[in-house]
């Protein structure tokens, strides 16, 4: 799939937000919360904005951005007209938290809309997911593990801006939440590395099956309907040279996974150099997940593109 | 969850798709016209709306299409409102070639080539050189060059299909082409050689889609499998150039295993001719006739008209008297071994003709029936399929198979139609015997320099299989039959007033037909009709820029080219033909001192005209598709159309001002006062081309159109001039049509009833049937003046080739151009026509152009292999001429050691209004820049030496591995810009 | 509105017969043409002239090579017989008007739909926002949006044709069958097991494309039929003639032929 950048930029920054808000809400929820007014509305804000200019940027994919509102009608059956209810019904119990955020933590309204909070930013980023793993035609999105990499990444995210806000208040870092960091990173770079191997793994589509003449014979697509590229070739079956692939990945993985946790580790271990680790980190992690989006699009293949003559255009040097 | 949402809040919502329309006209206007996106010519119904054309459709009724559109025809609308459509008459200003010209007004532009043409008139009118291309408006065209005075006319058709004219009209009378087809309706086998597309592009798909519903068998001789070869049942990859032999591998195990219709075959052909065999003579190789001029065959004198058959009877002397008595012609009985035989006027009905052995002549010479000469030639070890097999690419076996499928559809699968007929001599038949294997051949037989003999065998295979006109086989379109050859020659001289006596074309029977001068040189700017091509029916288009810079044999003043794009595609060698016509003698003129062109659009060839006379687009004017020209009709209908404007060429108000080209080139006869063309007073004799249409005779009764003939419109094919002529095409959707009586459906070329019918049509002089050619003796004529016989003979250095190549007898011989595998040069090169594009046009067009922006070299992967390239790598593709960069794509689906690619989808970049980086030219490529205008020698021209014809597909080539093959970009490295290119050719692999 | 509907007796469609499209494109082109100045137009192209040029299609055809499965065409000698191995297949590709298919449960706006009445799916552009996850959820390819206009198109089953009382009856046929020259497009109700074109699919085994992906395409295709190239009569089929040639050369068989004229 042609990465769509606007999506991609919406995926990763709303999904660093709403993980931020989930984990800023289950922490208000468990009265794990340091207390502050401010503490609560600095995060709750750095989410704002995240899933807001993520929200707007995601309308610069549609053909028809001032039709947006129209997407939130279908929750019956679409994905994306849920994801955009959640989307927006997430800012209510962030409201309310922002509204009942006074100091006193422990306030049980704010544990409860923070509660509220975190339910709604889970249901938002696992609606997200499952636009994509509701596409039967894109193999790569069905696999079992985008939804939790969606929520893994999100939480991740989100925790690691979560910190760098909580690094500024030196001792705020505590130790369950670095680990909890932690392992939410381990589990998902060891989902995403299964992820990768298992699209290795994939068989390609092929233009026999596509046209149900594979029981005549090898079939190979010889002339596509156009000989330059069509809405098709270019959205669908977009291809990504093996060799620009690995090395992507292993980018994505150092940014996104490697780099954030030895971080973590040597704030730890250096608690002074907390605020500049912290944020390398949550940058880090927000650049590598924007290579990990690219990715998940560029490297994701539509069966469509089996109906089109296969093997690598030339690429025009300069 | 799908389930779950189904049915469930269907409902739910605001109406569904508010602003649906399903009841909205197509537009607020329709006119039926006929296309013009190719030479299919099909009807179409053009809905407008608000003026502008909203939507093409076929037209249902129309009997060419029957409703049904090509790609090309449903994007017309996109053509028409081509940004390359030509605004106005053009100036040059800059020099050739550079496209810098300036917008003239109409007035000064007609007034120049009035000048220019009146000159030319005055001085020499052979020094005006009248060609067309793709037009179908030889009617006037020709007949304009004739009212002009110049022999130097032609059209398209000798770099197109003249062998396949010439072949067919010589021996049958008709034609492959477009002047045939295959029975559709019942025919059980069919072989398509050498066929892409065809001019009859929807009438052969509408068919190749019945012969699949009925599941009749379709046979593809092809080095390429793809279009029709793709639905075929057998795909014969054979290879280029060697379909002479595969046919006369077929008719080898035809006579082997005595598969031959030999009643059809001495009804209907010549096979019982007998050929005189008197070598050295005057008379060698031709039909012995009495000295009335009836030709001559042999019988078996024991058999008699009287007694009927007596087949087998001993031979009884009364009765051989009797015959002798009773036959108009003279008989002369002869003991050969013990065998009794009459020598007998072969057009007699009724009797028992010998095919096989030699007599004596009255006059005591030797003759042999033409059929043994026939089969003495196809059954020689030669043509076995053992000895073609290697050549051909087609092994033995399948050989053998192909002819007995043949034959056993022929003769074991004969049909028979309930349908009563009269033949030619006025005897009854009750029923029509068909034999359902049918044949179509084109340009993959025509292009190379042996396909008029490639034709003629298969034409020779047809009628020994009793296959042509017969229900299930080839049938003829009206008009034709002709007799073969048909009665028109080319005109020779000059009347007192300027024009020439006939048409510049026409089908030289003898040397004396030849348009030569006294030393044997040749007296048409392009050769035709010369000792060089004596039969070159359709003229050389592809001759005239050479000649005419080299002033071979003289010189010329104006070339005016209508459109024919030979800047581009229709020229051979075509990066030096350009050079040529920019070409400057000593004194720095023009070597063509000037060019007038007629085009449309502004194709490449525009850049090199003088002066650019802009033609309407096909939408914009009248034209008329006349049954003197090349016919739409089928074999069950004469028919002819019209084309009638729709839209006006201002209509979009931007001073567009162009001109239909025949209303342009009335006007210049009118100015030019050319016979016919201005009254007695001098004032032009017809107001528009709509005019000539209805009042111009052609003969009494005969004029461009058939239909609603007479002054009230109530007669056809023949009638007076009426002025409401047009109106009524209009009223019919623009076509008319005149079914064959049922009688008349078969066997038209011995039929009473279907020859009576075309002679009260008027397509025919006489209901004299027409003797189909086993043997072509027109062709011995010009073999025996090549020995030395008669007052017209070649001169000297072209003897020994008119001695070789006129053979009346079909032959295969390895294709002219066919030198240089010593330099490496094996592979071939052939082009397809794609069906979604026509030649150069459809690159303006921008659905069609989205379909193939650019073009790819195809090979079949070993051939790829064996060369080190990997599909998709660009590489060269080298003839002795030069090299192109081209891109390369493996197709399992050719024959190995075959390249091809899309014919005429790369650009000259600057032409068609495309983008200065349109893959047109930046990838795409065009391959005639490797194909030579001369053979091997340099003497003639890459053509068929019998007629002209253009051998296009005779190219060799070698495929050159680039050093870095995955670097996009096409380039053209031609030897005459760089004498060096050859030599540094090994660098780059 | 994104709802499918509940099922649905009528179920209009076309049927593509692969064993007589010779791939001429008359169908796509006759498709763009209608569309592009009808109810569902226009079709824009981008960069019509230029380096570039890509266009709104509704229906696009492909050529595919078919190898048969035993024969490898690596051994094959040049220019022998045994090249011509290859089959090649034409295929165009437009909606199938499926019978369940996501490109109508996944659009967030109700726009993309099936109609009740006779499942054509159709998109309404007024509702479009051009997200394109109905063509990301098509595996057929059937939909392509238009830059220009922001909004998803695709084929309409020209119900602008068939429902179209302007036009005469014979008319009332979507374009691509109309103009199709092999005629080998056919279009009727797939869900009458009586119609013609029902029956056409049964008696020529037609099939549905990538049937896994659940969404019962309408549209059939009919595969192309055996091919009778001779492989299977290799070695008898010259037997069968009776003549031996070499006891009774031709010439002199012939010398006693009695021919009637
Ligand atoms: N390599 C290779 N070369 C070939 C062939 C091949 O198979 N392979 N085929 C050969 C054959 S058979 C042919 S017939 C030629 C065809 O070659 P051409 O006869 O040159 O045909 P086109 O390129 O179609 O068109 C000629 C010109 O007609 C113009 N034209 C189009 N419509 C109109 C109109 O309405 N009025 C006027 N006045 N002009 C119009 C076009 O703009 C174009 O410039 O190519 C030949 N060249
Ligand atoms: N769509 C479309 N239709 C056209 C035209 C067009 O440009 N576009 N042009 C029109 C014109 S001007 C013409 S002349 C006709 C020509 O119509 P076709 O005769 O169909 O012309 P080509 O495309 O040149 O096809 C030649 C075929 O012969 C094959 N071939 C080449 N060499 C050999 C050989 O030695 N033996 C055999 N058996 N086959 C061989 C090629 O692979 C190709 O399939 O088409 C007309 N119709
Ligand atoms: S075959 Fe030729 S004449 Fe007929 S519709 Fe197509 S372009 Fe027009
Ligand atoms: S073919 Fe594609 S667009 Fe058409 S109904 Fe099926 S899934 Fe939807
Ligand atoms: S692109 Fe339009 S039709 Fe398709 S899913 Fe989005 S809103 Fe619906
Ligand atoms: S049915 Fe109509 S919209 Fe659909 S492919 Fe055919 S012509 Fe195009
Ligand atoms: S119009 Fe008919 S033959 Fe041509 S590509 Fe379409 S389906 Fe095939
Ligand atoms: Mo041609």
């Amino acid at each position: 799939m042609k990465p769509a950048l606007s999506v991609i930029f919406f995926t990763v920054l709303a999904g660093a937000g709403y993980g931020l808000w989930c984990l800023l809400g289950a922490a208000l929820a468990l009265g794990a919360y340091p207390p502050g007014r401010g503490n609560v509305l600095v995060p709750l804000g750095i989410g704002f904005l995240f899933v807001s200019v993520g929200l707007l940027s995601s309308t610069l994919h549609l053909g028809r951005p001032a039709r947006a509102w129209r997407a939130f009608s279908q929750w019956d059956s679409s994905w994306l007209s849920r994801e955009g209810l959640a989307s927006l019904a997430t800012y209510l119990p962030m409201l309310a938290v922002a509204g009942l955020a006074r100091g006193d933590n422990l306030f049980v309204p704010t544990r409860v809309a923070g509660a509220t909070l975190c339910a709604c930013a889970l249901v938002t980023l696992s609606c997200t997911a499952c636009i994509y793993t509701s596409l039967k035609p894109i193999p790569a999105w069905r696999d079992r593990r985008v939804l939790p990499l969606y929520l893994l990444f999100g939480l991740w995210s989100g925790g690691l801006w979560l910190w760098a806000y909580l690094a500024f208040n030196p001792g705020l870092l505590a130790l369950p939440f670095a680990l909890g960091l932690l392992a939410l990173a381990l589990l998902g770079g060891g989902l995403k590395l299964g992820y990768w191997k298992a699209l290795d793994a994939a068989p390609a589509g092929s233009a026999g099956h596509a046209t149900g003449l594979e029981r005549f014979g090898q079939v190979r697509a010889f002339e596509g309907p156009t000989t330059e590229g069509n809405y098709l070739t270019r959205e669908m079956a977009f291809v990504l040279a093996r060799k620009h692939a690995r090395s992507l990945r292993r980018i994505a993985l150092i940014l996104l996974i490697l780099l954030p946790m030895i971080l973590i580790v040597l704030a730890l271990i250096w608690p002074v150099t907390q605020i500049f680790l912290a944020s390398t980190a949550a940058i880090a992690c927000v650049l590598g997940l924007f290579v990990e989006r690219w990715l998940f699009f560029a490297e994701a293949r539509h069966v469509v593109a089996a109906y089109f003559p296969q093997g690598e255009a030339s690429v025009r040097p300069g | 969850m799908r389930q779950a949402a189904r049915g469930i809040g269907y409902h739910r919502g605001a109406m569904p798709h508010k602003n649906l329309k399903l009841g909205e006209p197509t537009g607020d206007q329709v006119s039926t016209t006929t296309c013009y996106m190719c030479a299919c010519r099909c009807g179409i119904r053009v809905h407008l709306k608000d003026g502008r054309v909203r939507y093409i459709d076929g037209n249902p009724k129309h009997p060419v299409n029957r409703g049904v559109i090509c790609a090309k025809g449903s994007s017309g609308i996109m053509q028409h409102y081509s940004p390359a459509r030509l605004r106005k008459p053009l100036l040059r200003v800059g020099e050739r070639g550079e496209r810098k010209f300036r917008e003239i007004e109409w007035d000064e532009a007609l007034s120049l080539a009035t000048k220019w043409l009146s000159d030319i008139r005055a001085r020499n009118p052979d020094e005006l050189a009248f060609f067309t291309g793709r037009d179908q408006s030889q009617a006037l065209t020709g007949w304009w060059a004739q009212q002009f005075g110049t022999l130097n006319y032609a059209a398209h058709g000798g770099f197109c299909s003249v062998n396949m004219a010439a072949a067919g009209m010589y021996t049958f009378g008709g034609s492959f082409w477009e002047f045939g087809e295959p029975d559709w309706d019942r025919t059980k086998y069919l072989m398509l050689w050498g066929v892409a597309e065809d001019h009859d592009s929807n009438p052969i798909k509408l068919g190749l889609g019945k012969l699949k519903a009925r599941g009749a068998k379709i046979v593809v001789v092809n080095p390429v499998r793809s279009g029709y070869g793709a639905i075929a049942d057998e795909w014969v990859a054979i290879n280029p150039g060697t379909d002479g032999l595969l046919a006369g591998a077929l008719i080898h195990e035809l006579l082997t295993r005595d598969r031959v219709d030999f009643e059809y075959l001495v009804r209907y052909t010549n096979a019982h001719h007998l050929v005189i065999r008197a070598p050295g003579t005057a008379d060698d190789g031709l039909i012995a006739r009495d000295e009335n001029g009836n030709l001559l065959c042999a019988v078996r004198s024991t058999f008699s008209r009287q007694t009927g058959a007596a087949e087998g009877e001993p031979g009884n002397p009364a009765s051989l008297l009797s015959a002798q008595k009773d036959s108009p012609g003279p008989g002369f009985p002869r003991g050969d071994g013990g065998r009794e035989y009459l020598i007998l006027d072969a057009a007699q009905p009724d009797i028992a003709p010998l095919i096989a052995g030699e007599y004596i002549l009255p006059d005591g010479r030797t003759a042999t029936p033409a059929f043994q000469l026939i089969a003495e030639r196809f059954l020689a070890s030669d043509y076995a399929p053992e000895n073609v097999s290697a050549q051909c690419g087609v092994d033995a076996e399948t050989i053998r198979r192909l002819a007995a499928e043949l034959a056993r559809t022929a003769f074991d699968e004969a049909i028979e139609l309930p349908i009563a007929w009269t033949d030619t001599h006025g005897r009854e038949h009750a029923s029509m015997v068909g034999r359902p294997v049918s044949m179509h051949a084109m340009r993959g037989i025509s292009a190379h320099a042996n396909g008029f003999h490639t034709c003629r065998a298969i034409h020779v295979l047809q009628m020994l299989l009793g296959a042509i006109d017969t229900p299930g086989s080839f049938r003829y379109q009206p008009p034709y039959p002709k007799s073969a050859p048909p009665g028109n020659r080319p005109a020779q001289g000059r009347k007192p007033d300027g024009s020439l006596t006939g048409n510049p074309l026409g089908y030289p029977q003898a040397p004396e037909d030849l348009l030569v001068g006294a030393n044997g040189e040749p007296r048409r700017i392009d050769h035709a009709f010369s000792w060089a091509y004596p039969l070159a029916a359709h003229g050389m288009l592809q001759s005239v820029i050479r000649n005419a810079v080299g002033g071979d044999p003289y010189k010329i003043d104006t070339l005016f080219l209508f459109m024919a794009n030979m800047g581009w595609n229709s020229a051979m060698d075509t990066g030096h033909t350009r050079k040529l016509l920019c070409e400057r003698g000593a004194e720095g003129e023009y070597k063509i001192p000037r060019i007038i062109y007629v085009d449309a659009y502004d194709s490449e060839t525009v850049a090199f005209a003088d002066l650019v006379l802009p033609d309407t687009t096909y939408l914009e004017r009248h034209d008329c598709i006349s049954l003197l020209d090349r016919p739409i009709s089928d074999a069950d209908a004469a028919a002819d159309a019209v084309r009638v404007p729709v839209v006006r060429p201002d209509a979009e108000g931007d001073g567009r001002d162009v001109r239909p080209f025949q209303d342009v080139l009335l006007d210049l006869g009118a100015r030019l006062k050319l016979p016919n063309m201005v009254d007695e007073y001098g004032n032009p004799k017809y107001r528009d081309f709509a005019d000539y249409i209805q009042r111009h005779e052609r003969a009494p009764g005969i004029g461009l159109l058939a239909g609603w003939r007479g002054a009230d419109g109530s007669d056809q094919g023949k009638g007076a001039p009426n002025p409401d002529q047009l109106q009524r095409y209009r009223e019919h959707g623009c076509h008319w049509e005149a079914r064959v009586p049922e009688r008349g459906a078969y066997y038209r070329f011995a039929n009473r009833d279907y020859l009576e019918w075309a002679q009260r049509m008027g397509f025919a002089g006489s209901t004299e049937p027409v003797t189909l050619q086993l043997y072509c003796e027109t062709l011995q004529r010009f073999r025996l003046a090549a020995l030395g016989h008669g007052a017209v003979q070649p001169p000297e250095h072209e003897r020994a080739r008119v001695a070789r190549f006129f053979d009346p007898v079909p032959m295969y011989y390895a294709p002219l151009d066919d030198h240089a595998p010593s330099e490496g040069f094996t592979l071939h090169a052939i082009t397809q026509r794609p069906m979604f594009m026509y030649h150069s046009w459809g690159s303006q067009n921008r659905w069609l152009r989205q379909i193939a922006t650019r073009n790819y070299l195809y090979a079949h992967p070993r051939t790829l292999a064996e060369h080190g390239i990997a599909d998709e790598d660009w590489a060269w593709i080298a003839s002795p001429r030069g090299r192109i960069r081209v891109q390369v794509r493996a197709h399992a689906a050719t024959a190995p050691g075959t390249l091809w690619t899309w014919n005429a989808v790369g650009k000259k970049r600057g032409a068609w209004k495309l983008g200065n980086s349109a893959p047109e030219f930046v990838d795409g490529f065009l391959l005639n820049d490797l194909i030579g205008e001369r053979d091997a020698s340099g003497a003639h021209s890459n053509a068929d030496p019998v007629t002209g014809q253009a051998a296009w597909f005779d190219l060799r080539v070698r495929l050159e591995r680039d050093s870095q093959p995955r670097l996009p970009g096409h380039r053209v490295e031609l030897c005459h810009d760089d004498p060096q290119a050859r030599n540094k050719r090994g660098n780059s692999t | 509105m994104t709802a499918l509907p509940p099922p649905q007796k009528k179920k209009l469609g076309l049927v593509i017969d692969l064993d007589t499209c010779v791939g001429c494109h008359a169908c796509a082109v006759a498709c763009k043409e209608w569309n592009d100045g009808g109810q569902f137009g226009p079709l824009p192209d981008s960069d019509p002239y230029g380096a570039d040029p890509v266009g709104v299609w509704f229906n696009r055809v492909h050529t595919y090579e078919v190898a048969a499965p035993e024969r490898n065409t690596a051994d094959v000698r040049p220019g022998s017989f045994e090249a011509t191995a290859s089959n090649v297949v034409h295929f165009p590709r437009s909606c199938l008007h499926c019978e369940t298919p996501d490109c109508v449960t996944v659009c967030p706006t109700g726009a993309s739909y099936k109609r009740a009445e006779d499942g054509i799916v159709l998109v309404d552009e007024d509702k479009c926002i051009g997200c394109q996850l109905c063509a990301w959820a098509c595996p057929y390819g059937a939909r392509e949006i238009s830059e220009q206009r922001g909004t998803m198109q695709k084929c309409t089953l020209c119900v602008d044709r068939i429902y179209n009382e302007t036009l005469e009856e014979a008319d009332r046929q979507p374009a691509c069958v109309m103009a199709c020259p092999t005629r080998a497009r056919h279009f009727g109700d797939l869900g009458d097991p009586d119609s013609a074109i029902s029956q056409l699919v049964a008696q020529r085994n037609g099939y549905d494309l990538m049937p896994e992906f659940g969404y019962r395409p309408v549209n059939k295709y009919l595969p192309p039929r055996p091919r009778r190239d001779g492989s299977h009569v290799r070695q008898s089929a010259a037997r069968e003639e009776t003549v031996d040639p070499v006891q009774l050369p031709p010439l002199l068989r012939w010398l006693d032929r009695a021919l009637s004229r």
